[in-house]
């Protein structure tokens, strides 16, 4: 890519570093006068909300500089009136002028040049330059560096032309920047990069750059001024995950602020470019020329976003109708939504694509200002109006101090929703009547019915042509079809409906290493979310994902026609073969078809291939211009003379041109081609830019299939091809959700993929903007790999050789692809630490390095260079210091057996290196020693998705507590453990049901952003202070940039893993085309940290196939320190790369739960010991050849390193890792390998002072008790407390009750996280995310504050993804919580009034009762535990509820085993759902004082038929057979008598620590 | 694939073989038949390993786990298209290979391994039996002619692909019939020559031209191949045996194995051997505890010996696989083949020291001591016995390829051991000649020597056309 598309202020790219890769996450937030009344106040106000949300941003090296913060304000016109006239000139009337807020060089000389272009384009456009004012700041407010790279900011005051309207003149002034822009960027000046302009209007102005919160008002000094006033105040706090000086990132932007980001930025770059040509306004006029490009290069996704907005706003939409047009709600699928609002949205997706991702954004055009969040709602966004008509909005409750008795509401921003504030009208819009009014603009609804499509309207083909075997097995020889691909790919899709499953990690060469020809497919690698945003479960949360897309010409979208929706609509991408023949015979309105050949000559050889790819774009531009509009691209011809072009390569080359020549949304791209046949290659079509697919050879193979034979009987051939359609449907949502993108409209052309192995010509010409950094082959190879497969194919085919290539890429074959893990490695390893021979293990190290220098890995191509001479032996640092930076891979106990993970543990343990649980907690009776002395305690803990067994006792039995972002298998997904494999030992460490299945959600419910996952690392290390916290991320391209960020929030220890490692179960696509080896990712990693000097306060580790002594040195001199290793411990305990361990079946007992087989499990810590051993001599063999003492010195030393010079190979010899080997300049005080410890801030956590007046708790069991006001700011409370008690007391805790805080205020996050048993925390007021995520038996009671005057149940109380991995413990919520409430619960019991979308979701146990509304989706996932729903208007019942894992079932008086036990005394009786609903609501009403509650228990017998039992499927299939779960079913303890039925009294006692306060509490709530 | 459980579900089951008192009576084939049935499940038992090491246990490297899967799922047409694949002769090796394949399967490692060799066995035949088995035409002649030199297993197996890449391919026998070792070596009991016979039915309608009673080197000198061929494979075996130099070496009565072997398989094919080495009646010692001293054993029990012994100098291994060949090696460990359980005694770490004859010149007796192990088998002292013995023969190996003759004239150059030596494509020092097999690999496996021929194939047409297509 040019340099002219570096974001200013940020690095060019080099090395590895790309500055497209930088991520922010912010905190954002608006106040507003609802009035319009204009104040100093509201400014005020807005630095205050600035300041106290500057926790979410983050600073870097120099504490002093901010990421950004920035202000947007409506133009305060009496101030500048003043202002000007002390400069000698007057202003006219508000309106009349803009101002534009203007960052200019600092040398004098180009700032007058900047002075002048600007001027001189003023002048052109027919306006006047009133004149220029210097912007007064105080520079020594802030940070060094920020000082160092500050530009010179001035305003300059524009005058409108003679009669302008105010629009007209917000256009001009537009035209004017956009100009400007263009202009300055075109001189030669050497300082052209400081210019920027942060808003240029009549209406709102601009004050941003990069500070910290607090010095914003220091910095600009006319913020204080009094004079300058406003009604609204919007404001942003950046969390950048670099620490470069970048004062224009800052937001807010001309119309808005974001959080979040826009995963498909890149196809919308490309769409908007595309569409320029279309556009044509009567508002503009011939200015639209001049707007070109209407996405500035170098912005950063927030600020193409705010290109779009500025664009077609300024065209004469509405700022709220652009809002939804650019960033819809979850339309195609929500039983909720009235059906004129989704012929809006339905009308406005056949314009164009959503720009989608996690985005929470605020808006304003000086006169309206809102806020909006995406379909997912994955940002936090909360609200109040006073009752004086005050509007604040922030990403947390509490940011400014309010009166509760002023408070009139509270919300929260919900998915696909807008907040609005009308300040001209004086109005809060609600959502409702926002979209209403959008709905009712137009009578869409018509329109899509007269001029939609559908391919059922369309006329039948004559018949398709009939195929025989001779001509599909040719056809599946020219597209290189494997056996493997029938076999472990197409049949099982067909046959099942799903993409198959498979496991441990990929091991098979790069495409470019291969020396079998490659699919150019197996060149790309799919990206994916982590950290910055978040994956979705495109299963359990398919109502937000769609596969719709909307094909046909595109229009111009300034207008608003029923033309433009003329579209042709598709429910998914696939094209049969009889729907093709449709399309490409159809005539109806604007469609007509054309076909052109995606082949090229045999005869010739390689570079016919180049023209014949030039050719097809000159015919598709021909095309077009004669009027199509659908082009078929297609390889069916594919004969003795004609060899396919790769499918990939001839659609992106063609979509690249169109956009070029801006003529790519004049037509649909239909890909017409026997390739593609498994996920990965559909998505690839779609992600570079096809309308369409007809994978005709995939249909026609399933068809010979099935006549031949290879299915069952009852299956027809319609049948297999639908579930081959469902397979490839699923499997395509899950690689969007994968990157965190919803819809595949917006997927199209966003080319979420990194090259590897292809050179730069290639990419750049074919696919624009596609990462591919190590270069690699070109087009000649690529023609060649195609020519092999075309001679194949017309071969003859002979009775003695099967009929295709045996494949080998999933299981190891003799003729197939190479594996790193073939049976010579495999036995010579087994033999060597079985027989502990070291001599052995330098055989099997001698194979490993033969097979990667035979071009198998990128480090084989590496040489070794000696850092000075070589060392004796002797002096190289001993192996028993080397393997303790040693650690085995994150494995759950359910993945593997126990006694494979016992055996690691105890062999690290003996030797100090770490092992870790993996996803699935850990049995407590392994937290003490064995009687030989022995410790099977995995060191790492590792913190994943689903929080299985993550209790505050097992945070602290640990000495390094690892977030797992993602896996190096399958980055960016979820998982699965079956039913069948959740035993009672794995049910009772997971805190599950034995027999009922456990999900892991594909994000971490609390890890929405790089401050979200600041907030989980501060939340653990609160828990446990002394265990370093680590972050698991996996190698892609921007690794480094996110590492980066995750090293600003404070992890102790960031984990690069390869794409090759291994799993339990994934999706096969998954394990092979999903991220990229670690040497790109470790590399990447050191060159960011040490450019950002954040290297020095992390350590790196990586994994992935490291072998042996070789490998861990150059992942040492690329960067780490230390080293995981997991399938070779695997290997070493027996495990011979099965790959069934997802079947159970493991035959070695190694990944097996079965009892029979795990008897067969024969591994011992030895074995593993002298694996270890044996790897850290021969490490220290190549250390001492190289110089090295110790491993220390070895860090980062990239200059050891060289690339080879002697590779031949038809492929690898186009590679140049010269990136990989990049070392950034950097002085020497810049550290390159970690040197000191990370600041926690923990010294500021309210919990210093809970401790301390808990000692005699802690110490004695003493009942304590204290309250306290507490803050937003306040964050974790109670976590550390809750720590110090497991410390003591293990997982029993305290009595209940025994410590007790009562707070009054707004609570930080994670209120109550991890709480451990015998604490109870009240709080009066509200609190925001992740309430008692972890909680582990504490108890929480919230309600407002007793003086508000609003009604509880209707307002935000509690904010999003409360009780997240809650294992057990009680809470009570007199209030609305947010979205996902008691996600992933699995034992807390909870009462609350009412919650958003996906409540109860991932659910396995605990019981949870919502007492009134719940949002969309609600038990989505669930599959263990009971939720009782009360069902007022029965619309839970009808569309709230997913009920593909519950049934809905009435509650009654009847017994029911299932439901929670009130407590000992009565456990031999079970209660009935009556009795525990009764109950609990009776506890809530008194702990609460809940009016709701309350009115419930008085009005018992009208109440209880309405509600609704939420039932898990499994739970209740289990419950059924085995009666002994009974006892499982969730226990919560409780207070001394327990009420039975409506017989209740309020008030009744409780746990001695609670009586005092509570009880009077609600008795005064009620009271009044 | 296949069934996943199937290896915890079923146990291994082989046929029978017939009972000894009617097997030693003849010379058929000692296996009875297994029901498909049967057999299927035999297949369902391979676990469909992600690394399937019997296929690198296998020299042929059969796609194994394929097509035992096939074979479970009734898909036999495409199991012997794969088997094919990799293998010419699945009928010589599914009867006489001793299965490195079912050492090195993962299921081996904690429970009987499946029964690969039997499957192969059974695919091979039903598709004799459908008739599935055609001759398979090249689709075009190059016109290149190539000589091969010795029909055993590898020469057969080269001259097979060699005539399918398109060559013209002349294969030179000595004896007067086609087959080497698989003929003259392996007794009718192992592999009953019906079953060689319908595939040189098949390579002969495929167009290769045998010619019997060519001894190359000496009936007819190499340099005329030379001429008429573009390409010479040399595929003669190694057929110097390894002698026992002891004093009475030279009485009558003592035989090398492959002598005795020879004429038993010449007179079961029905050709008339005149004085026939004969077992009947006498006191049998054959020294050589190895295959071919298995088969002695077997084909001695089929003539009435009046007693059988069977001396090896190694000591007895271990009954299971010994720690020393831990899986998936080929394990040391004590095999009781059919000819074994047939009778006889087996004694072990036992060197021969003399013979001594009787007046005729015949020997008469076996003079023994019993030795230490290897490498140095320091005998015992105090452990010189004598055993009554009228037959013995020695079957202690081979030392590699007859050198006078064809290899000097070619002035062939030899490795370290004394076989041929050639470079990766199987190409001799000298240019055009090519060497496959026990000539160049020294004595081995069948399946080795198809392995061998199929490479040499592959050199040689790689030699001809600049590339080739051959696997």
């Amino acid at each position: 890519m040019s340099s002219s598309m570096t974001p200013r202020g940020l690095p060019e790219p080099q090395g590895l570093y790309d500055p497209r890769n930088e991520h922010d996450a912010c905190g954002i937030g608006f106040v507003a006068d609802i009035s319009g009344t204009k104040s100093h106040d509201i400014i005020l106000k807005g630095i205050e909300i600035l300041i106290n949300l500057t926790h979410r941003g983050a600073c870097g090296c120099d504490p002093q500089t901010g990421d950004g913060a920035g202000v947007l304000i409506q133009i305060p016109h009496a101030f500048f009136e003043a202002e000007c006239t002390r400069l000698g000139f007057s202003l006219p009337s508000p309106g009349e002028y803009g101002v534009g807020m203007m960052f200019l060089p600092v040398e004098p000389h180009e700032r007058m040049r900047c002075e002048a272009i600007v001027e001189e384009i003023v002048i052109e456009e027919g306006l006047t330059v009133l004149g220029w004012r210097d912007t007064p700041v105080n520079a020594n407010t802030i940070g060094r560096l920020a000082r160092s790279t500050q530009p010179y900011i001035e305003q300059v005051f524009i005058r409108r032309a003679y009669g302008m309207d105010q629009d007209a003149l917000e256009r001009k002034l537009y035209v004017i920047r956009k100009r400007a822009e263009k202009e300055v960027a075109n001189t030669d000046l050497r300082e052209k990069s400081f210019f920027y302009v942060p808003s240029l209007s009549s209406r709102t102005i601009v004050y941003k750059g990069l500070l910290l919160a607090p010095q914003i008002v220091n910095f600009y000094l006319e913020l204080s001024n009094s004079e300058v006033r406003s009604a609204i105040c919007l404001v942003h706090q950046r969390f950048s995950t670099n620490t470069f000086p970048t004062w224009h990132l800052a937001h807010p932007y001309r119309y808005l602020c974001h959080n979040g980001e826009i995963n498909t930025l890149r196809g919308n770059v490309n769409w908007m470019q595309a569409r320029t040509s279309l556009l044509a306004s009567r508002l503009f006029g011939d200015d639209i020329k001049k707007l070109d490009p209407i996405i500035a290069p170098g912005g950063s996704d927030s600020a193409n976003l705010d290109n779009a907005v500025e664009l077609l706003t300024l065209a004469g939409r509405r700022l709220p109708h652009v809002m939804e047009m650019l960033i819809p709600a979850a339309w195609a699928s929500d039983p909720t939504m009235p059906e004129d609002v989704k012929a809006f949205y339905e009308y406005h997706a056949s314009l164009m694509e959503p720009w989608d991702g996690p985005a929470a954004v605020c808006f304003t055009d000086g006169r309206v200002i809102g806020a909006k969040l995406d379909r997912n709602g994955l940002r936090p966004g909360r609200f109040l109006v006073t009752q004086g008509g005050l509007v604040i909005m922030a990403s947390e409750a509490g940011v400014l101090p309010v009166n509760p008795a002023e408070v009139r509401f509270k919300g929260r921003l919900e998915p696909g929703r807008m907040l609005l504030v009308d300040t001209e009208k004086g109005r809060l819009i609600p959502d409702e009547e926002i979209k209403q009014q959008l709905a009712s603009r137009r009578p869409y609804a018509k329109w899509l019915k007269e001029n939609q499509i559908s391919l059922k309207q369309l006329a039948d083909p004559p018949r398709v042509q009939p195929t025989d075997h001779a001509t599909i097995l040719m056809r599946q020889r020219a597209f290189g079809y494997t056996d493997e691909d029938l076999r472990l790919i197409m049949i099982p899709m067909a046959q099942n409906g799903e993409e198959p499953v498979g496991s441990m990690g990929t091991d098979t060469p790069l495409a470019c290493f291969s020396d079998k020809p490659q699919l150019l497919f197996n060149y790309f690698k799919q990206m994916f979310a982590q950290v910055t945003n978040p994956a979705i479960d495109p299963i359990r949360e398919d109502l937000v994902m769609s596969l719709y897309d909307f094909i046909g010409r595109e229009g111009n979208i300034f207008e608003e026609t029923p033309q433009l929706c003329h579209t042709l609509k598709k429910r998914h991408p696939i094209v049969t073969n009889w729907n093709l023949e449709k399309l490409r015979r159809v005539s109806q309105g604007d469609f007509l078809a054309t076909t052109l050949p995606m082949l090229f000559r045999v005869e010739g050889g390689e570079k016919r291939l180049e023209e014949a790819v030039d050719s097809l774009c000159r015919s598709a531009s021909l095309a077009i211009k004669s009027g199509y509009t659908m082009l078929i691209l297609s390889d069916r011809g594919v004969d003795e003379e004609y060899a396919p072009i790769p499918s990939v390569l001839a659609l992106s080359a063609v979509h690249h041109h169109l956009v070029r020549e801006k003529t790519r949304n004049q037509v649909a791209l239909i890909v017409e081609t026997g390739e593609p046949r498994e996920v990965m290659h559909i998505a690839l079509l779609m992600g570079y830019g096809a309308s369409a697919i007809n994978p005709y050879l995939a249909i026609e193979t399933l068809e010979d299939l099935h006549a031949r034979g290879y299915f069952p009987p009852d299956y027809t051939f319609e049948k297999l091809l639908k579930n081959y359609i469902r397979a490839v449907d699923k499997g395509l949502l899950k690689v969007l959700s994968k990157m965190g993108i919803s819809t595949l409209q917006s997927y199209c052309g966003a080319q979420i993929f990194e090259a590897i192995g292809l050179n730069r010509a290639v990419v750049d010409r074919y696919f624009t903007g596609t990462a591919s950094r190590i270069e690699g082959v070109g087009l000649g190879v690529l023609a060649r790999e195609a020519l092999l497969r075309h001679k194949f194919a017309l071969q003859r085919p002979v009775e003695s050789d099967t009929e295709l290539e045996i494949g080998g890429s999933y299981q190891f074959r003799e003729r197939g692809e190479r594996h790193l893990l073939n049976p010579g490695v495999i036995s010579k390893l087994q033999h060597a630490v079985r027989q502990s021979s070291y001599s052995t293990f330098q055989e099997y190290a001698k194979l490993v390095n033969e097979q990667n220098r035979n071009l198998f890995t990128l480090r084989g191509l590496l040489d070794l260079k000696p850092a000075g001479p070589p060392v004796p032996l002797e002096e190289v640092e001993p192996a028993r210091e080397i393997v303790k930076r040693f650690a085995t891979g994150a494995m759950s106990f359910g993945s593997i057996s126990k006694e494979a993970h016992e055996t690691l543990a105890i062999a690290m343990n003996r030797i100090g290196g770490r092992s870790n649980t993996g996803e699935g907690g850990e049995d407590e009776a392994r937290f003490r020693p064995d009687p030989n002395g022995d410790l099977r305690r995995s060191a790492v803990k590792q913190v994943a998705s689903a929080r299985f067994g993550v209790t505050t006792n097992y945070l602290v039995n640990a000495e390094e507590l690892q977030i797992k972002i993602a896996q190096g298998a399958k980055p960016g997904e979820g998982g699965q453990l079956p039913g069948h494999k959740v035993s009672d030992a794995i049910a009772r460490v997971r805190h599950a049901i034995p027999g009922v299945g456990l999900i892991s959600p594909p994000p971490h419910h609390d890890i929405y952003s790089i401050e979200d996952l600041a907030q989980l690392i501060y939340d653990l290390k609160n828990v446990n202070p002394q265990a370093r916290i680590s972050v698991k991320l996996v190698a892609e391209s921007g690794v480094g940039t996110v590492a980066a960020g995750v090293a600003k929030a404070h992890a102790d220890v960031i984990l690069i893993c390869g794409y090759d490692g291994g799993t339990g179960a994934s999706p096969i696509s998954s394990i092979r085309h999903a991220g990229i080896p670690w040497e790109l990712g470790l590399s990447e990693t050191q060159q960011v940290l040490v450019m950002n000097d954040l290297r020095s306060r992390v350590r790196l580790q990586v994994d992935g196939k490291l072998q042996c002594g070789r490998d861990v040195a150059i992942a040492a001199l690329l960067g780490a320190e230390e080293f995981g290793f997991a399938t070779t411990p695997l290997i070493t305990l027996g495990c011979i790369m099965m790959r069934k361990c997802h079947l159970n079946t493991c035959p070695v007992g190694v990944a097996t739960q079965d009892p029979e087989l795990r008897k067969r499990f024969q591994g011992q810590p030895e074995h593993v010991i002298n694996f270890l051993f044996y790897l850290a001599e021969d490490l220290r063999q190549v250390m001492a050849g190289l110089g090295f003492r110790t491993v220390n010195e070895m860090v980062g030393r990239v200059d050891c390193l060289v690339q080879r010079r002697d590779v031949n190979h038809w492929k690898a010899r186009g590679l140049d890792l010269s990136a990989v080997l990049y070392n950034p300049a950097a002085p020497a005080r810049v550290g390159r390998r970690c040197l000191t410890k990370q600041d926690h801030g923990l010294e500021s956590s309210l919990d210093h002072k809970m401790i301390d007046h808990a000692r005699e708790a802690l110490e004695r069991g003493a009942p304590v008790f204290l309250s306290l006001p507490i803050s937003n700011t306040h964050r974790a409370v109670g976590a550390m407390l809750s720590g110090e008690i497991a410390r003591r007391y293990g997982s029993e805790g305290l009595p209940d009750d025994t410590v007790r805080f009562d707070f009054t205020g707004s609570a930080g996050q994670s209120f109550g996280a991890f709480l451990a048993k015998g604490i109870t925390m009240v709080l009066e007021g509200e609190a925001n995310d992740y309430v008692g995520k972890g909680l582990s038996g504490g108890k929480l009671v919230v309600y407002p504050p007793r003086t508000s005057s609003f009604q509880p149940e209707e307002n935000i109380l509690v904010g999003n993804v409360v009780l997240y991995g809650a294992t057990s413990g009680e809470a009570y919520f007199n209030g609305m919580a947010g979205e996902r409430f008691a996600v992933r619960n699995s034992g807390a019991t909870a009462v609350v009034e009412a919650v958003g979308d996906h409540g109860c979701e991932y659910m396995t146990r605990g019981t949870v009762i919502v007492l009134g509304k719940t949002g969309r989706n609600f038990a989505a996932g669930m599959t263990g535990g009971i939720a009782y729903v009360l069902d007022e208007t029965g619309e839970f019942a009808k569309v709230r509820c997913n009920r593909a894992s519950v049934d809905l079932e009435p509650v009654t008086d009847g017994r029911c085993r299932a439901c929670a036990t009130l407590d000992e005394g009565t456990a031999s009786r079970p209660p009935t759902d009556a009795d525990s609903i009764a109950f609990l609501v009776a506890r809530h009403a008194e702990l609460t004082g809940s009016p709701r509650a309350k009115w419930v228990l008085d009005n018992w017998a009208t109440m209880l038929p309405k509600f609704v039992k939420v039932f898990p499927h499994e739970y209740k299939r289990v419950l059924a057979v085995s009666p002994a779960s009974a006892s499982l079913a969730p226990v919560f303890s409780s207070g001394d008598s327990a009420p039975t039925g409506a017989d209740l009294e309020v008030g009744t006692s409780v746990g001695a620590g609670l009586r005092a306060g509570a009880a009077s509490a609600s008795r005064e709530a009620l009271g009044g | 694939m296949g069934k996943p459980t199937g290896f915890m579900e079923y146990r291994r089951e082989l046929p029978a073989r017939r009972p000894v008192a009617e097997r030693v009576s003849d010379f058929r084939e000692v296996y009875q038949d297994f029901p498909e049935q049967k057999l299927r499940l035999q297949g369902a038992r391979c676990m469909d390993c992600g690394v399937p090491f019997c296929q690198t246990g296998c020299p042929l490297n059969n796609v194994i786990p394929d097509w035992n899967d096939l074979v479970y799922r009734d898909r036999w047409r495409e199991a012997v298209r794969a088997l094919h694949a990799t293998n010419n002769f699945p009928e010589f090796t599914g009867r006489i290979c001793p299965a490195p394949c079912e050492a090195a399967c993962v299921l081996g490692i904690n429970s009987p391994p499946v029964t690969i060799k039997n499957i192969e066995q059974a695919i091979i035949e039903h598709a004799f039996r459908e008739g599935w088995i055609h001759p398979e035409l090249p689709s075009h002649r190059t016109g290149k002619r190539v000589a091969v030199v010795g029909s055993g297993p590898s020469g057969l197996a080269a001259a097979q692909q060699l005539n399918r890449a398109g060559h013209w391919v002349t294969v030179f026998e000595k004896a007067d019939r086609i087959g080497g070792l698989l003929r003259y070596g392996i007794p009718d009991f192992k592999l009953e020559k019906r079953v060689l016979e319908r595939r040189l039915e098949q390579m002969t309608r495929e167009g290769v031209i045998f010619k019997t009673r060519k001894h190359i080197g000496q009936d007819v000198p190499v340099e005329e191949l030379g001429g008429e061929f573009d390409a010479i494979l040399l595929a003669g075996g190694a057929e110097s045996p390894r002698d026992l130099k002891v004093p009475g070496r030279e009485l009558a009565g003592i035989h090398f194995a492959m002598e005795y072997l020879l004429q038993q398989n010449r007179h079961v094919a029905g050709e008339a051997v005149a004085g026939q080495i004969l077992a009947t009646g006498r006191q049998v010692v054959i020294i050589g505890g190895g295959d071919t001293g298995a088969d002695c054993l077997g084909t001695a029990h089929r003539q009435k010996p009046q007693s059988v012994h069977q001396f090896e100098i190694m000591p007895m291994p271990p009954p299971e696989r010994s720690a020393s060949t831990p899986w998936p090696l080929w394990p040391l460990q004590l095999r009781t083949e059919s000819a074994h359980e047939e009778g006889g005694t087996r004694e072990w770490a036992v060197a021969t020291t003399r013979f001594s004859g009787d007046e005729n010149g015949r020997v008469k007796q076996l003079h023994a001591i019993r030795v230490g192990p290897p490498p140095k088998f320091e005998p015992i002292p105090g452990t010189d016995f004598t055993i009554e013995a009228d037959l013995v023969l020695i079957a202690m190996g081979f030392l590699g390829p007859v050198k006078n003759g064809m290899l000097e004239s070619l002035g062939m150059q030899l490795d370290a051991r004394g076989n041929v030596e050639c470079d990766a494509n199987h190409m001799t020092s000298v240019p055009g000649v090519f060497a496959a097999g026990d000539m160049r690999r020294g004595q081995s496996l069948v399946v080795w020597a198809i392995s061998e021929g199929r490479k040499a194939a592959r050199g040689i047409d790689k030699y001809l056309m600049g590339d080739t297509r051959l696997r």
